[in-house]
């Protein structure tokens, strides 16, 4: 079966996309697997200056989830332009490039310098990054500063602008309209929920961050219902992310509304999960009664 | 490096909260001392990344300390069953040509039983310096000795060998090997780092992805620079991490 899917500025042969910071810049799935299997790659978060995160521990395990603090860990958009997009290059796969900062003229310095790399197809704004103290989730969680910072992307960006969303908001339907009305090309839902564990031998927290971000299958409901809700208020089309880890999962994005997914924590269990999971999407399709990716998507919004 | 099912042949306690699994698995053929395997433990979402004790033939063997509810449901597993692994990974001890002091510390001592096959195997002498808690926790000190190392052991409550720590029984029997590899608690490889300047220790670390692309485990280098504990580690040369 044709699994393509056309979006703006991205021609994906199958609609599966490593989530950003789940497979860096591709190098080591590169080591187990041909990465122009997949539909595409969303890159980890690029941010003006290099930054290191925050401190270790940084994960900790949860049900069927687990927790992460990394803090947008990267070496800087020179450095990605000049070391990890030229690796990049070699694969026939969409490589969108996920954009952070700590305001919005980060956000803008980030795209400015991408705009000239042939590359990256498409950007991904981490507005939702529960994990940082300035700029991320922040910008994320108003309607207003959200459609501010899409605004001013679309004014600096040379390619289409995808915006991730943060769950951790009373209405994101809200937010998804006003990123719709101030030029968003489409949308990536949703970033992690916000969670916390704690040490019951020390009473500290696991993570020393305190809170990190919960992913992985304990969040896949709380997706479904999002992509839902705002395929329902939107007409620009939905990446689907949130504990996917099988061809049903997609399936089952796909139907609430998304056109493509992104798969993230799986890539962790299961370094072989994305080309594991387009190679049953065509037959879990059918055995459904969906002709193609185009006619499984919405189907429950019908 | 490669993920599949392994058939576990033995299961069985070796010290006080400490097991071994030997397992049936080609990853066996490719491992290094000082690698690791990320264990998936049948009902746990991250795998367990656990180092490798001893690769022959076919045959991995991980000795591993029950510290959570994933490591203690890893030891109720029975031989017959199988259990999925993804491995070797990372960077393990460099097998060099002289004579080496290995120092291990409780769960840290078993990457060093196949460091010092490595190094018996090439002619060289080997010493191992182990350290535990107690009596009860002592594993190992056997196969070391079979093997053909030199073996001393401290306990820090003085029930077997040397009271104290590794570096007590280092000082008591006079060993002036300079060469150091070592694998244990935070506190051993400062000690040991403190100590020595030639040689590495081995990390230890919370790893989500265990091959380097989520940055879960890193550590700084003494420019500040990080390093992956998964990929760039677990082994560094003494000095280089920030510990």
């Amino acid at each position: 079966m044709d699994l393509s899917v056309r979006l703006p500025g991205l021609n994906l042969k199958n609609p599966v996309i490593p989530a950003s910071g789940c497979a860096g810049y591709g190098r080591e799935l590169a080591e187990l697997y041909d990465l122009s299997l997949l539909g595409g790659i969303a890159i980890k978060s690029a941010t003006p200056k290099e930054r290191f995160g925050n401190p270790v521990p940084r994960i900790a395990e949860t049900p069927m989830g687990m927790l992460n603090a990394i803090g947008l860990q990267n070496h800087g958009v020179d450095y990605i332009i000049e070391n990890e997009l030229p690796f990049l290059a070699q694969f026939d796969t969409e490589v969108i490039a996920n954009v952070a900062g700590a305001s919005e003229e980060d956000y803008i310095e980030v795209i400015q310098k991408m705009n000239s790399s042939d590359v990256v197809k498409a950007y991904e704004l981490n507005i939702s990054c529960p994990n940082v103290k300035h700029g991320g989730i922040g910008l994320g969680t108003s309607p207003e500063l959200a459609a501010n910072i899409t605004r001013m992307a679309k004014a600096a960006s040379a390619k289409p602008v995808y915006v991730k969303l943060t769950p951790n908001v009373t209405n994101i339907v809200e937010i998804a309209k006003a990123v719709e009305a101030a030029g968003a090309d489409g949308l990536v839902l949703i970033n992690t929920l916000l969670g916390m564990r704690i040490d019951l031998k020390t009473g500290k927290p696991l993570l020393a961050n305190t809170t990190g971000g919960l992913s992985g299958p304990a969040i896949k409901p709380v997706a479904v219902r999002m992509v839902y809700q705002c395929a329902k208020a939107v007409n620009i089309p939905i990446i689907g992310v949130g504990g996917i880890c099988s061809a049903e999962d997609v399936l089952e994005f796909l139907y609430a509304g998304a056109s493509a997914v992104e798969v993230g924590a799986a890539n962790f269990v299961d370094p072989l999960i994305c080309p594991k999971i387009i190679d049953h999407l065509g037959n879990v399709l059918e055995k459904y009664g969906n002709a193609s990716v185009a006619e499984a998507t919405g189907r429950s919004l019908k | 490096m490669r993920i599949e099912d392994a058939v576990v042949i033995e299961n069985s306690r070796i010290a006080s909260d400490t097991f071994r699994m030997v397992l049936k698995t080609g990853i066996a053929d490719e491992a290094e001392c000082g690698q690791f395997v990320q264990v998936q433990v049948p009902g746990y979402y991250l795998r367990r990344p656990i180092s490798i004790c001893m690769a022959d033939q076919g045959t991995l063997t991980l000795v591993y300390k029950t510290v959570g509810d994933g490591t203690a449901a890893m030891s109720r597993m029975k031989a017959g069953e199988t259990v999925n692994l993804f491995g070797p990974l990372g960077t393990g001890f460099p097998v060099e040509d002289r004579d080496v002091l290995l120092i291990g510390g409780g769960v840290g001592t078993p990457p060093l039983l196949f460091t010092a096959k490595k190094y018996l195997e090439k002619g060289h002498q080997v010493t191992a310096v182990l350290g535990y808690n107690d009596r009860a926790s002592v594993m190992l000190e056997e196969e070391f000795r079979n093997l053909g190392c030199e073996v001393y052991t401290a306990t820090m409550d003085g029930s077997y060998g040397t009271k104290g720590t590794v570096m007590n029984a280092i000082e008591e029997n006079g060993i002036k090997e300079q060469f150091v590899l070592s694998c244990g608690p935070l506190p051993m490889l400062k000690a040991v780092s403190a100590a020595y300047t030639e040689g590495c220790v081995s990390l230890e670390s919370r790893m989500a992805c265990g091959m380097g692309a989520c940055m879960g485990c890193v550590v700084r280098d003494q420019e500040g620079e990080s390093m992956r504990v998964c990929k760039d580690g677990p082994v560094f040369p003494i000095g280089k991490a920030v510990l």
